[in-house]
């Protein structure tokens, strides 16, 4: 009575019935899936397959272990019960699926560990479904967009699936408790549940519940299987791979094309994201694995800016673009341009390259590339925005996106400090364009002059023969220009003799340590700061009042992990009230962007800098201190525009530090 | 349609600043920063824009020396079929009229529909557009804000006048017309882009090749002679008003008065 | 000497400033500064320009044809050179028609041609040595010119104060007959006047553009009243805008409008590059500024430390009070 293989239904034997229905439901599948693989072989390649440890560890800390869900509190934790569910139901899907072919499979895991272990997996998964559909249509989460049917549909189903297992063990454990001692099920689970509630049943009843029962779920799974494919919840088998094959080299931007070497560009007919198969196959991989959970977005500081740019939107929308043109029946279409229809060039202009996206996506789904890729085909279309035309001439003449003359570039330093001319110089002080050439930026530079003056030590500065570091004109999608200016300051520093770089400006050293090669290690001044506040080499005086707060710079903070030396050097100043911001660390809220992003202005609603000076006022705090002269810049420049003038200042860690050092 | 652009390189005056050298003679060249007219540049952008609604090709042409190549060639990256180079040590020292004249006798070696030279260059002459038209009995328009090309032979152009107003002219072709800067929005070149036109050979014409005799142009030809360069006495910076709030404003008012800022 | 004609450019018959300016120009070229106002146009409005050009010159040569009722430039130089005697000098304004027709017109007329005269030294023998800028104005230059077969010499407005003592007289001679059929392979259309109601800063010739330093919404009402005082229009910097206090039309820079004004009145504005760029045409400059060290001083051509919320209200019953005098005594003239 319990078989399905050999029940019949509607004149079917069950056995060929479900060998049919598998087979069907398999077969869809893997057109379904091929058809979704097509456009990642028509892709641009992506060199993914190396540091397979590496990327095992990522997979254990991201997929397995869920690392990033817990950001979202409540969400997370939902999350993390589903998906631990899934992983411990897996095996008892294959088994219900196997027992429609053969008696063999009846009764396997009902008992012991695993079968208590199943049933609360499967009650939870059941709750937390509940819960995530009353959390959508009732309490609305802002980040989830307006209410659609599509993941309530999807929720449903999942619930479905859950419940007709419950309802397919519990009809079966009824039967038995009427013929006998029925088997053990887990108290308060569906299925026992369910078995309760039939207890009273007639056994026909019972048999067709049990019959229909398994009918349901095997329409459910398959239907769910075929259906994934289709929207979000593609990620339930993407995230495998996407998380796999993610980026492990953080701050550095990816190559023009992978293989093609730096020298070798020339050959390269064009360059960066014009059509949709320009993207490479990971980055298309990723517009499948976004599950639309809108975190990113909730982070985007150019989303909250008001910009026209959605990390989530961008990826939605690709992925819809993808499906469009490579339909699952219908033959593909190819080469349509992708800026001017699918994305508009302010949308992706507006991007400051902060990477609050990549460090909120719980599927490691990538940002930046894609961005800058795309920025690349524009620039070698020739639609550079026009407000970045005359600093990117600048740049190319002079050296300086400003049009300053490069023999003022050392004029900051005042004679007091020397050019580092061919051999003698120690540590080499990159100053890069912004404190070389800002009124306000150089006495930044002034400052950690004189700190690395206190250090002892000898260093120097290139002088003249800096040129500006090329960071942002990378992602900005110049990489032609980024190459000339690498070249020159790599030749320049390597003629200075010096065996470590400093410097005071974060887009300067994630470019001299991520995108710069063969150049000695540079680290920031926080960082020698820190260590000399550490080993009392810098001793401070008390600061008598204010309330202070660290914003973290993009690019020291999230993007290479510097967080905690800063604030040492804060909470080593006597005196020092120091607050925490709500959004800190790699949760901070870019002060609207260094390099090129100074120049380029965005239709926004309201300046980033102006959102994060109220957020320092949120946190109590009267003094901001931030580590990158750009974020510095900004800052003071929001604080006006905000009116606080008076309430709040800013200043750097270095000029800070210069301020209360004593001797 | 054949458009001719004529385009001249020269000091980039937001880049650069202007001094006068040590002996006075000239402004020092050293430092300097070179680059396209900006002008000439939405000329060429305008010309590559007519030649793709109607189909034709874009020429660029200099008058110059090997180091004005640069410019040819950063117009040829942005989409002009051909770069010309006008080159000959008779030429030399020439005034806006000689050039005008060296660039008639290019034209008239080539057939062109559509002349277009930018309004004016580093020196704000704004003369050799017109002056070429005039040399060569073609009709010209000077700060031309918008062109649109009509049947028969003919433009509808658009002139910037007094007051921000538009001046809607029909001209006949060929002509010559000078525009204006913002007519367009250039595209972007970059240095990927003239490598792409580094091996692209650019011909150079001399006096000869243009059936020019030595006193066509040049130094000796030229009737407006550039006797030295000196700085205003204002110099750079503002003066300061020193005085108490009514001393300087009096000062103002009369400042005021004299440059017609009181209507 | 040849005869010095002055190309008097009018609007609907109201002639231009530089009509005033170029008789000083020809004072410096010729002492005896014998100079004769040249007029195209057609009709009443011609007459009209005659009259009001009376008190300025003694002689006014008129060429009076229907198709110079629109100002041409191709068929006003055909007709000046109908009409024009060998080796004459012309001065012709520096402007929209004089860059117009003053090139083609020396070619045609066989004479050099001096753009943008901003001051004349004086003649040596027949050569005369006048003064250019180059560079936006960066750098002047002398340059020299044979006038032995006359010139056309474009002068620039505002270079050349008019003269106060004016030998007028006006009597009007009629040249329209010398002058032949004009041919025009350029024609005139229309005209699209610049866009009224909210105002256009692009056409304004007085600016008072604010900065970050009028500090509130409310302030800006300071600027809008010495604005109406000169009969000036406000601008502003990017600052404003963001901080909505001012409409987008409103703002000088690379991302706002581009402006050619006489005069800018920059007040608290810090002079950064971006605002910089949308000033265009070299205008008359004075920066008002608290930080005396603010970037706006080294691009103003005079400068002004105080408070602007303290000195622009004052500046405006200042102004009131000059026009109001002024207006007594040409009332009174």
């Amino acid at each position: 009575m319990d078989s399905i293989a050999e029940a019949t239904y509607w004149l079917i034997r069950g056995r060929e019935l479900f060998l049919f229905l598998h087979l069907l439901g398999l077969a869809c599948f893997a057109a379904i899936a091929a058809r979704r693989l097509a456009p990642l072989l028509r892709a641009e390649r992506d060199f993914r397959f190396d540091r397979p440890l590496a990327r095992l560890g990522k997979l254990v800390q991201f997929w397995l272990a869920q690392w990033r869900h817990p950001r979202y509190r409540l969400a997370g934790v939902l999350h993390i019960l589903i998906f631990a569910g899934f992983l411990l139901l897996a095996s008892r899907a294959f088994t219900v699926l196997a027992m429609g072919l053969s008696d063999r499979f009846i009764d396997t895991g009902s008992g012991g560990f695993y079968g208590i272990v199943r049933h609360y997996a499967t009650t939870v998964v059941f709750l937390c479904m509940g819960t995530a559909i009353v959390r959508r249509l009732v309490f609305r989460p802002a980040r989830y967009g307006r209410p659609s049917a599509d993941p309530i549909f999807l929720l449903s189903l999942i619930a479905i699936l859950m419940a007709a297992d419950g309802v397919f063990e519990g009809s079966q454990a009824a039967m038995h408790a009427q013929a006998g001692p029925a088997e053990f099920l887990a108290p308060w689970s569906l299925a026992w549940i369910c078995q309760s509630a039939f207890a009273g049943a007639a056994l026909a009843t019972l048999r067709n519940l049990h019959l229909g029962a398994y009918l349901a779920h095997e329409f459910t799974f398959f239907f769910l299987l075929c259906y994934r494919p289709f929207g979000i919840q593609f990620h339930v088998e993407t995230s495998l791979f996407s998380i796999y094959f993610a980026k492990l080299d953080r701050g550095t931007v990816k190559p023009v094309r992978w293989g093609v070497a730096d020298q070798q560009l020339d050959t390269v007919p064009s360059f960066g994201v014009k059509k949709l198969e320009d993207f490479t196959w990971k980055h298309i991989l990723d517009f499948y694995s976004c599950a639309d959970c809108g975190r990113c977005a909730e982070q985007c500081p150019a989303n909250a800016a008001g910009r026209p740019l959605s990390p989530r939107a961008l990826s939605i929308k690709s992925r819809d673009y993808v499906f469009r043109h490579y339909p699952v029946w219908g033959p593909s279409s190819d080469g349509t341009p992708l800026v001017g229809g699918l994305y508009s060039e302010d949308e992706i202009w507006s991007c400051t390259t902060c990477g609050a996206c990549e460090a909120e996506c719980p599927l490691l789904v990538e940002y930046i590339d894609k961005i800058v890729d795309l920025r690349r085909g524009l620039v070698d279309d020739g639609k550079a925005p026009q407000p970045l035309h005359k600093p990117l001439k600048a740049l190319e003449g002079r050296g300086n996106p400003f049009g300053k003359l490069e023999k003022k570039r050392a004029d900051w330093a005042q004679g007091a400090v020397p050019i580092a001319n061919g051999g003698g110089v120690e540590t080499l002080f990159f100053a890069d364009s912004i404190t070389s050439y800002d009124d306000r930026a150089q006495s930044i530079g002034r400052a950690v002059a004189r700190i690395l003056g206190r250090l002892g030590g000898n260093f120097g500065i290139l002088g003249a023969k800096e040129r500006d570091s090329g960071h942002d004109v990378r992602r900005f999608g110049e990489e032609t220009l980024f190459l000339a200016l690498r070249d020159h300051n790599t030749e320049a520093i390597r003629a200075s003799g010096a065996r470590r770089i400093v410097t005071a400006d974060p887009h300067a050293f994630n470019a001299l340590k991520h995108d710069y090669k063969d150049v000695p290690p540079v680290e920031h001044a926080s960082q020698a700061i820190a260590r000399a506040v550490r080993t009392g080499q810098i001793r401070m005086k008390p600061v008598e009042n204010g309330v202070y707060t660290y914003h973290d710079p993009c690019y020291l903070g999230r993007h290479n992990g510097i967080y905690q030396d800063p604030r040492d050097v804060l909470d080593a100043i006597p005196g020092l009230r120091r607050v925490e911001m709500k959004r800190s660390r790699d949760r901070s809220f870019c002060c609207g962007g260094g390099g090129l992003a100074l120049f380029y202005e965005a239709q926004e609603e309201q300046r980033m800098g102006v959102l994060r000076v109220r957020m320092a006022a949120e946190a109590g705090a009267s003094v901001m201190v931030t580590a990158c002269p750009f974020c510095l810049v900004n800052i003071e420049d929001a604080i006006k525009v905000a009116g606080m003038e008076g309430q709040m200042t800013a200043i750097d860690l270095a000029e800070l530090v210069d301020r209360q050092m004593v001797s | 349609m054949e458009i001719l652009v004529c385009a001249k390189r020269v000091p980039d005056t937001a880049e650069n600043e202007i001094q006068l050298n040590r002996a006075g003679t000239d402004i020092e060249r050293d430092d300097l920063v070179y680059s396209v007219n900006e002008p000439d540049n939405y000329a060429v952008e305008e010309a590559l824009q007519i030649a793709a609604r109607t189909g034709g090709k874009v020429t660029v042409v200099t008058v110059g020396g090997d180091e004005d190549e640069e410019v040819l060639r950063r117009e040829m990256a942005m989409g002009a079929a051909r770069g010309v180079l006008i080159s000959d040590d008779a030429f030399q020292g020439s005034d806006g009229r000689g050039i005008a004249a060296i660039l008639k006798a290019y034209v008239q070696s080539e057939h062109y529909d559509l002349i277009l030279t930018g309004v004016q260059a580093e020196d704000g002459c704004a003369q050799v557009g017109g002056m070429l038209a005039a040399m060569l009995d073609y009709p010209f328009a000077s700060l031309v804000t918008s062109i649109e090309v009509l049947d028969g032979r003919k433009l509808k152009i658009g002139r910037e006048i007094e007051g921000g107003s538009k001046e809607i002219n029909a001209i006949d072709l060929p002509c010559v017309l000078s525009i204006q800067t913002g007519i367009n929005e250039p595209r972007y070149v970059g240095m990927r882009g003239i490598r792409q036109v580094a091996s692209v050979p650019i011909p150079t014409l001399g006096a000869a090749d243009l059936g020019l005799g030595p006193d066509a142009a040049g130094e000796a030809a030229a009737k407006v002679k550039r006797v030295d360069y000196f700085v205003p006495p204002a110099g750079k910076g503002a003066e300061m008003l020193q005085g108490s709030r009514e001393e300087i404003m009096e000062k103002l008012m009369d400042l005021l008065k004299a440059k017609g800022g009181l209507n | 000497m040849a005869r010095i004609f002055a190309y008097i450019v009018h609007n609907g018959g109201v002639p231009d400033d530089t009509a005033a300016e170029l008789p000083a120009a020809a004072r410096k070229i010729d002492p005896a500064w014998a100079v004769t106002a040249i007029v195209t146009g057609w009709g009443a409005n011609l007459d009209k320009l005659c009259e009001s050009l009376s008190g300025t010159y003694q002689e006014i040569w008129k060429i009076a044809k229907e198709p110079l009722a629109h100002p041409n430039a191709e068929l006003v130089r055909q007709a000046l050179v109908s009409v024009l005697p060998a080796g004459s000098i012309l001065l012709v304004p520096h402007a929209h028609f004089g860059v117009d027709l003053s090139p083609g017109l020396s070619i045609k007329m066989n004479s050099p041609y001096v753009p943008d005269v901003v001051d004349i030294e004086g003649m040596e023998g027949t050569w005369l040595k006048a003064v250019r800028q180059e560079f936006g104005g960066q750098i002047s230059v002398h340059v020299r010119c044979n006038l032995a077969t006359g010139a056309v010499l474009n002068i620039r407005p505002g270079a050349f104060r008019p003269a106060d003592r004016v030998l007028g007289g006006g009597q009007v001679v009629d040249k329209s007959a010398e002058v032949g059929t004009l041919t025009a392979r350029r024609r005139y259309l229309e005209t699209i006047a610049a866009e009224t109601g909210d105002v256009d800063i692009t056409k304004e010739p007085v600016l008072i553009s604010i900065g970050r330093g009028i500090g509130e919404q409310e302030n800006v009402a300071i600027a809008e009243d010495l604005a109406e005082a000169m009969g000036a229009a406000v601008s502003c910097s990017r600052p404003v805008v963001d901080a909505r206090w001012m409409d987008k039309s409103r703002q000088v820079g690379s991302s706002g409008q581009t402006v050619r004004p006489k005069v800018y009145l920059a007040c608290g504005i810090s002079g950064s590059f971006q605002h910089l760029a949308g000033i265009k045409g070299n205008p008359f400059i004075v920066a008002i500024n608290k930080n005396p060290k603010a970037p706006i001083f080294r691009v103003a051509e005079v400068g002004i430390v105080d408070d602007m919320l303290e000195f622009l209200p004052a500046l405006a019953s200042r102004v009131r009070e000059e026009t109001s005098v002024a207006g007594k005594e040409r009332r009174r003239s």
